[in-house]
């Protein structure tokens, strides 16, 4: 049964193993800012997304911003803006671009690009100090990617 | 609860004597090469830290970093090496050191290269006294770094950056503004862009020198300049570079020379 249906996929996307998942190397921007399609083929999960952008080992968005939905996730920084209403301010596309590479939407950005594997200046092997060798992993999987955007969306003025 | 970020994004604008009469600047102008940064005042890292980590450093009693300056008093005087010699024999007191601290990372025209206080001090041991070299961050060093610091405190920092230096302190500059590891951050992200903000718990500081060594309450010892530079290269998910390197020491002057102007200050107590 579950052969089948990974098969099924493959042939209907076309593709290779990961069928359904866009790659690091494979992320399409359209107009240089949004990326319209999801990574997985999955829709995301906010609940999950929350966790993630608060955990200092995960995405750690609150290093640099402030979010109020997430304020049980304590010392949040401000280097970044405050996240409140970022889903009134940008679509679901834009937001996925902001969250693999930032520096498409703001050129030299401090935001970290959280689905970018090489091309780094002394990329380590995480914060160990030793080196690391590209293609290092995502800071972020796709799916994690699209749970965070998830979240993001939720992020309304009322 | 409210987040107390907008309290502390500020540095503040306490003033810092040390034992009542001695007398810090950690506030003042910014040195002439710095215009391009868009930074008019450069500040000590004491003015980022919390009312009681400054506290620490208005008293030599309360500094633990004095315990280690005591230490280094007994290795000045400790004969050691194949010449009989101690620190002491050359010399004479620890306050012969006064003014050192300020000039360094200084031209040594006899080697042909930008030394720090360090290397000067394991040139000595090993070509002058015959005894090994001390671990370039290691406990030894970072206490006679703090001996011979405590000897210039108060003064202005004044390194030079031009004349033989200046290709090694270019190099510097570009190490500052280069951006390193997973992260993508430069020295400058954090240190320039903003300094003043929050990056989760900490809060930034201009990452300035003149405190150095530094004594921790993080981890309760004497942090050397390029263990310090290796923590931040490191949290950028990068391959950092060797204390003693010649990057580092590069660096090392550069981030002096941004300091130019503020007081000797070490050793100081960070978190
Ligand atoms: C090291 C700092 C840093 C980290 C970590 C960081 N960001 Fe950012 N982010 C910024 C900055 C700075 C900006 C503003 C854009 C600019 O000027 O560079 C920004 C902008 C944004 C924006 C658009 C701002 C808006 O509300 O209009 C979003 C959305 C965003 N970040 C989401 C995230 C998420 C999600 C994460 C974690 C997965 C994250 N950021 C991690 C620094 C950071
Ligand atoms: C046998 C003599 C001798 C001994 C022993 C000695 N030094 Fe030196 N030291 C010198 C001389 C000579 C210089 C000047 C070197 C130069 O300019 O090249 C010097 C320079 C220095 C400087 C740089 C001072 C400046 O004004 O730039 C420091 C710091 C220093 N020594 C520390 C030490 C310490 C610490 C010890 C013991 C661990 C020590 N020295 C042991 C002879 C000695
Ligand atoms: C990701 C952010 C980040 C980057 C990049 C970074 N630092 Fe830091 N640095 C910090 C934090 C956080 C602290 C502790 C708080 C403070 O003093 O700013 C710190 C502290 C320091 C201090 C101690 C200041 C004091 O008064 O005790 C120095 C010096 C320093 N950094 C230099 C550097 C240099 C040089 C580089 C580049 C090689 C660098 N930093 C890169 C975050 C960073």
């Amino acid at each position: 049964m579950k052969l089948t249906s990974v098969t099924l996929a493959a042939v209907l996307i076309g593709s290779t193993a990961f069928a359904a998942e866009v790659g690091p190397k494979e992320v399409k921007y359209n107009d240089d800012t949004a990326i319209e399609m999801s990574l997985t083929g999955m829709a995301g999960d906010p609940t999950k997304g929350a966790v993630i952008m608060g955990t200092k080992s995960k995405g750690n968005c609150v290093a640099c911003h402030e979010i109020t939905a997430l304020s049980n996730a304590p010392f949040q920084g401000n280097v970044g803006p405050i996240l409140d209403g970022a889903g009134d301010r940008w679509s679901a596309g834009e937001l996925r671009g902001l969250v693999v590479n930032a520096k498409m939407m703001f050129e030299g950005s401090v935001m970290p690009s959280f689905y970018q594997v090489d091309g780094f200046t002394r990329p380590g092997n995480a914060y160990t100090g030793k080196a690391g060798k590209e293609p290092l992993a995502p800071l972020l999987s796709a799916q994690e990617i699209e749970d965070v955007v998830a979240f993001l969306t939720t992020l309304k003025d009322e | 609860i409210a987040m107390p970020v907008m309290s502390l994004a500020e540095p503040d604008d306490d003033h810092l004597v040390i034992n009542g009469d001695l007398e810090i600047v950690t506030k003042t102008a910014a040195p002439a090469h710095m215009e391009e940064t868009g930074i008019d005042t450069i500040m000590s890292g004491w003015h980022f830290r919390a009312d009681e980590t400054q506290q620490l450093e208005m008293d030599d009693f309360d500094n633990p970093g004095m315990i280690f300056v005591d230490q280094a008093i007994d290795s000045w005087n400790a004969v050691e090496g194949s010449a009989g010699k101690s620190c002491a024999s050359c010399h004479d007191d620890p306050s012969s050191m006064e003014g050192v601290r300020a000039v360094y990372p200084k031209w040594n025209e006899a080697a042909g290269e930008v030394r720090t206080i360090a290397m000067q001090v394991n040139d000595c041991r090993t070509t002058r006294m015959g005894a090994e070299a001390w671990k370039y961050d290691g406990g030894d060093m970072a206490s006679m770094e703090a001996l011979i610091s405590v000897q210039s405190r108060g003064m202005p920092v004044n390194v030079a950056i031009d004349g033989p230096v200046k290709a090694v302190w270019d190099q510097g500059k570009e190490l500052y503004y280069t951006r390193t590891g997973q992260l993508d951050l430069s020295c400058a992200s954090c240190h320039e862009q903003n300094y003043g903000n929050m990056i989760r718990a900490d809060h930034l500081s201009q990452g300035q020198i003149n405190g150095f060594p530094t004594y921790r309450l993080k981890n309760a010892k004497l942090n050397t300049v390029h263990a310090r530079f290796k923590g931040c290269i490191r949290d950028t998910r990068a391959e950092t570079y060797k204390p003693g390197s010649d990057e580092f020491v590069a660096l090392e002057l550069y981030v002096a020379s941004r300091g130019n102007g503020l007081s000797v200050e070490g050793p100081s107590v960070r978190n």
